[in-house]
């Protein structure tokens, strides 16, 4: 009896959970689909859900018309770069303030994070206007800079959070040891955490890949990442379903599947360990 | 434990990142302090002048501003209810067993990862759009008139694009939160005959509060300055109907080339976002220890 109610009871949540999970889904599954319609199939009215002939026409379209590969390598090494380069900024900062917290500490990473409070759009024209002189506008340099100094309040908070769950008497002992400041974080800090640096690393990546405020203002033709190239796709002339869907789909793909399986590191990561 | 030595360490191998974030927060705020008392368009080089507060007079009395200002705030808290009643209730239900759970929880948390240019050309042509559109098509199935969402209701619209895409960070960081609740607390409760309103509101709720904190501080943060989303499905329109205050700024300084005049709308935005911030820091200073 309690036996028949309990599994009705996970009949119903199944049921209702599936639903609204594909509901929430749909809109990216709906994207694939059209991806592999030709044109006509895609605005067909009414629309062809499984039932159609599947091309990979607008894939290879996508790529020999517009040069998808240098924006997807934009992409790459626009969220990578950024990523590296605040790793390698954060790491000794975030040392410091895991192991040997001064009285302002607590201040300083306060204040950090309010530097992510400053809204981009206080700051755009005058980077704009540096950008411009020093000729940086449209170039890759220039966005991994300015991606870098976005998110270093992120990564420096995240490894101080994964950082301070090592205890401090290892890198202790190695210091008693003779081992220098440089040492003890490259041979005794680095090797515990790389749990936590690989979860920062992957965390960055997502957050820099689907930046779209700088990318959008400070790119043109040749450093646009794909947040950039995609939005191109909005004038009219661009307006074709399904190469749309293709160049989303393979935008979105790859940082899709990280996403999956950093998901447990994105809930420690993104609220700095202040939710388990 | 911290020698004198791994003072001066520490003092050193944290100077970097302070110098860095310092020079990216002093140098253009400065920048745009000085440019938003000046007469400056790049249209016009070589015709700026000094003329003191007149760029704040005209950004703040433009009737535009008030429509970003309402539009700002009506974006960030709708989003922010609808993303946290909804974070509760998708929360609530994944946390029951059923068949399938890890892979309806990966499909609810995607939209977190699509970027936010796909996800608005996708909604505004695939799904929203009044004749091609994948709702057009279902209200033509049932026998209705198609709804132009972008045209008829642009700010609505834009909340659900908003909505649809960190209504899973809300889900996500929520359920975390509620797996971490002491079942014995809640079979307790439910013994000494408390009801399931009872369960959640005394129980479900205070234990979900630090997180919905933590939901509240990232989203605004990322909120106040939603930006492609517009720029991709209404440039701001139809009139001022979608702008917020990020749009307006941009649209002053980078399409009218009013760098004097965006300038003063930064500085605004910077101040709005700070008494924000003041309120924010405050709540999440009482409830994070770090």
């Amino acid at each position: 009896m309690a036996r028949a109610a309990t599994n009705r009871r996970m009949l119903v949540v199944t049921l209702l959970a599936w639903t609204i999970g594909i509901v929430i889904f749909f809109p990216i599954l709906w994207t694939a689909l059209t991806s592999f319609k030709t044109e006509a199939e895609a605005v067909a009215t009414p629309p062809t859900f499984l039932a159609f002939d599947w091309t990979l026409e607008n894939y290879t379209e996508v790529q020999q018309r517009s040069d998808y590969f240098l924006h997807f390598w934009n992409s790459v090494v626009i969220s990578v770069g950024s990523t590296l380069l605040g790793l390698l900024v954060a790491v000794p900062a975030a040392w410091s303030m895991a192991f040997v917290p001064g009285k302002r500490t607590r201040d300083v990473l306060m204040w950090m994070l309010s530097t992510k409070m400053l809204p981009p759009v206080g700051v755009l024209i005058p980077i704009y206007l540096l950008f411009r002189d020093f000729g940086l506008l449209d170039s890759r340099i220039g966005l991994v800079i300015v991606l870098t100094l976005i998110n270093l309040p992120i990564i420096v908070w995240m490894l101080f959070t994964y950082f301070r769950e090592i205890p401090g008497e290892i890198l202790e002992a190695a210091r008693m040891d003779g081992a220098g400041l440089r040492d003890e974080i490259l041979f005794v800090l680095l090797p515990m955490a790389v749990p936590g640096i690989a979860s920062t690393l992957l965390l960055n990546i997502i957050l820099a890949w689907n930046e779209a405020f700088w990318t959008l203002n400070l790119s043109a033709s040749q450093s646009a990442p794909l947040t950039a190239f995609i939005a191109s796709y909005s004038s009219p002339e661009g307006l074709f379903y399904a190469k749309l869907s293709a160049a989303s789909t393979m935008a979105v793909a790859p940082i899709l599947v990280l996403g999956w399986f950093s998901q447990k590191q994105l809930v420690r990561g993104l609220t700095f360990g202040a939710v388990k | 434990m911290a020698t004198a030595h791994s003072r001066a360490a520490a003092r050193l191998t944290m100077s970097p990142a302070v110098v860095l974030l310092l020079g990216w927060m002093l140098i253009p705020l400065a920048m745009t302090l000085y440019f938003s008392f000046l007469r400056y368009n790049l249209l016009m080089p070589g015709t700026e002048e000094f003329i003191g507060t007149l760029n704040y007079q005209y950004f703040l009395t433009d009737p535009a501003f008030f429509a970003a200002l309402g539009n700002t705030l009506a974006l960030v808290g709708g989003v922010l209810v609808l993303t946290i009643a909804g974070g509760i209730g998708l929360a609530l239900l994944l946390d029951q067993p059923f068949w399938g759970r890890g892979i309806v929880r990966l499909l609810v948390i995607a939209p977190f990862f699509v970027m936010p240019t796909v996800s608005a050309l996708v909604w505004k042509n695939m799904l929203m759009n009044p004749v091609n559109g994948l709702f057009a098509a279902i209200a033509k199935g049932l026998g209705l008139q198609p709804f132009d969402f972008l045209a008829e209701a642009p700010l609505s619209s834009i909340i659900l694009i908003v909505t649809w895409q960190w209504l899973p960070f809300a889900t996500l960081i929520l359920l975390t939160a509620l797996q971490s609740l002491d079942r014995e607390r809640l079979e307790a409760a439910e013994m000494d005959g408390a009801g399931a309103l009872d369960r959640f509101v005394h129980i479900i709720l205070p234990h979900l509060a630090r997180a919905m904190t933590v939901v509240t501080l990232i989203q605004t943060i990322f909120l106040l300055s939603v930006f492609a989303e517009i720029l991709v499905t209404t440039n701001g329109g139809p009139g001022t109907a979608t702008t917020n205050i990020t749009y307006l700024v941009y649209a002053q300084s980078l399409l009218q080339f009013d760098v004097g005049g965006g300038s003063a709308g930064g500085i605004v935005a910077v101040i709005l976002a700070n008494i924000v911030a003041v309120f924010l820091m405050r709540m999440i200073g009482r409830n994070l220890d770090i």
